[in-house]
């Protein structure tokens, strides 16, 4: 797994705005982006200047690899969720950037069936975060079908936190195959409140937001103002779709979603959301997968709209991506196309698959169902081409290496 | 007993063929488990079913039933039944 071929980035772009504000960013660090695709995964290690990036790979060639995240605590421990169309859902620790994986002893798996509740399986792990910033070596992990798993020894041994896995009303809420997406219903967006660790959020789709401040131990939903599918109760917890929610690194009590009904935003302590995307051209709507936030601003924020009309075809509307930013919390949107196809580029950019890193100005990045990367060193002014010819991309994270 | 392996779990073994030990299909799998940790659960999953496109011959009958006795010299094939793009 030698890296090969130089990647030009597109030497035209430009940096340039965040004139005004004071730069709160620490000095450039070296660059990787972690690209999870349904064959494998690949590397791409950046200069300083984010300008040119260096590939690596492929890794796990033939594995439909879903996640592939770098420990932001110790910046050198890679976990990927890994599996092949055949073979059971496993989870790989690399400690030396890939040049060498090792699998996990007790990888994601179910309590065996007891009760009246169906006995599920792993089909394959979605979604890896790490765990709070004084608990080193704690990952969280959600699945498809629906379910939580923790890990306390770096991500060798999963445990399921039965508290949802197995509880009555979570198996309720999480419905059937049929409620889910169409490569299996799935549990993502765990979020870690950087000031409490027992303070926790996941996400389900289909099954709500839910919350916890005992560490897990209790849940409740949090749904109150997302929308649900015309003709469906908002009060079913079971037909709420979020696609992506994120929270603010500078300010953890505002999260951002991207629903399968809209774009929303939430202040806690308040206990209901706002549909911020209701100020979307409404050409484009403010239907989507991907959410992302700001470093250092929480009024900052990004989304990469798809076609949500009649069949619903999940593309980028009339053939022409665009990201669309917001810099005053959902108040107002601007489209950010600069570079990116003018015309006929039907993208699909699934909801893992667009990130930001923490440089001033932040940098975007994000890959297409198409096999595409591309990125943004200017907070989305202006897009340039990483890659082609990928497979179908399922994530894109930017890490900082050590 | 011999063990054929599929190439997709050559990763746990290494080699095509294997010896392992059981007196029946669960024991066997123990055993490869012991041998090669991991392997286990890329073939049976957690409520103890063959994965989808899992397929285990013994004597070049299909066996789909972990409890199936087995016999010293019985002949095992692990295949991938491979399918999709």
């Amino acid at each position: 797994m030698a890296r090969t071929p130089v990647v030009p980035a597109d030497r035209k772009a430009t940096a340039a705005p965040m004139a005004g504000r004071a730069s709160r960013a620490a000095s450039p660090r070296r660059l990787v982006v972690l690209v999870a695709t349904r064959k494998g995964a690949w590397l791409f290690h950046g200069d300083a200047r984010r300008k040119s990036w260096q590939v690596d790979g492929p890794h796990f060639l033939g594995h439909t690899v879903s996640h592939l995240v770098l420990d932001p605590r110790d910046r050198r421990t890679l976990l990927a969720a890994a599996r092949t169309g055949h073979l059971g859902p496993t989870v790989f620790r690399s400690t030396n950037l890939g040049r060498t994986w090792k699998e996990a002893a007790q990888p994601p798996a179910f309590a065996k069936a007891s009760g009246d509740l169906a006995p599920r399986a792993v089909d394959h792990t979605f979604w890896l975060a790490p765990g709070h910033p004084g608990e080193r070596d704690t990952w969280y992990a959600g699945t498809s079908p629906q379910g939580l798993f923790r890990s306390e020894d770096g991500g060798g041994c999963w445990v399921p936190l039965a508290s949802v896995n197995d509880d009555p009303q979570f198996r309720e809420w999480m419905g059937t195959v049929q409620d889910g997406t169409p490569d299996g219903p799935k549990l993502h967006s765990i979020l870690v409140d950087p000031r409490d660790p027992a303070h926790l959020y996941f996400a389900m789709s289909g099954g709500g937001v839910h919350e916890s401040i005992d560490g897990g131990s209790r849940w409740k939903p949090l749904v109150q103002g997302l929308q649900v599918v015309e003709g469906f109760d908002p009060a079913t917890i079971t037909f709420h779709d979020p696609h992506t929610v994120r929270m603010c690194p500078s300010n953890p009590d505002r999260l951002y979603q991207q629903n399968h009904c809209g774009i929303y935003r939430i202040d806690r302590p308040g206990d209901s959301w706002v549909r911020i995307g209701s100020k979307m051209p409404r050409r484009t709507g403010d239907i989507g997968f991907p959410m992302v936030v700001h470093p250092r601003d929480d009024d900052t924020a990004w989304v990469f709209p798809m076609d949500g009309t009649t069949v619903w075809p999940r593309t980028s509307p009339q053939g022409h991506p665009a990201a669309y930013v917001t810099r005053n919390g959902g108040k107002t949107w601007q489209r950010q196309d600069a570079g990116l196809p003018e015309s006929q580029a039907w993208w699909t950019v699934k909801r893992q698959a667009m990130t930001g890193d923490a440089q001033d100005p932040v940098g975007l990045y994000l890959g297409t169902t198409s096999g595409e990367l591309w990125t943004s060193r200017d907070e989305g002014a202006r897009w340039s081409c990483i890659a082609r010819h990928l497979p179908e991309i399922y994530a894109v994270e930017v890490a900082e290496l050590a | 007993m011999r063990v054929l392996i599929p190439s997709a779990l050559r990763s746990y073994t290494r080699v095509s063929r294997v010896e392992a030990d059981g007196a029946t299909l669960r024991d066997l799998l123990a055993d490869l488990e012991r041998q090669f940790p991991g392997m286990r659960f890329r073939i049976v999953d957690e409520q103890e079913r063959l994965r989808a496109n899992m397929r285990v011959f013994v004597n070049g009958a299909a066996v789909h039933d972990l409890s199936r006795p087995l016999q010293p010299g019985d002949d095992v094939c692990i295949v991938l039944a491979l399918s999709g793009g």
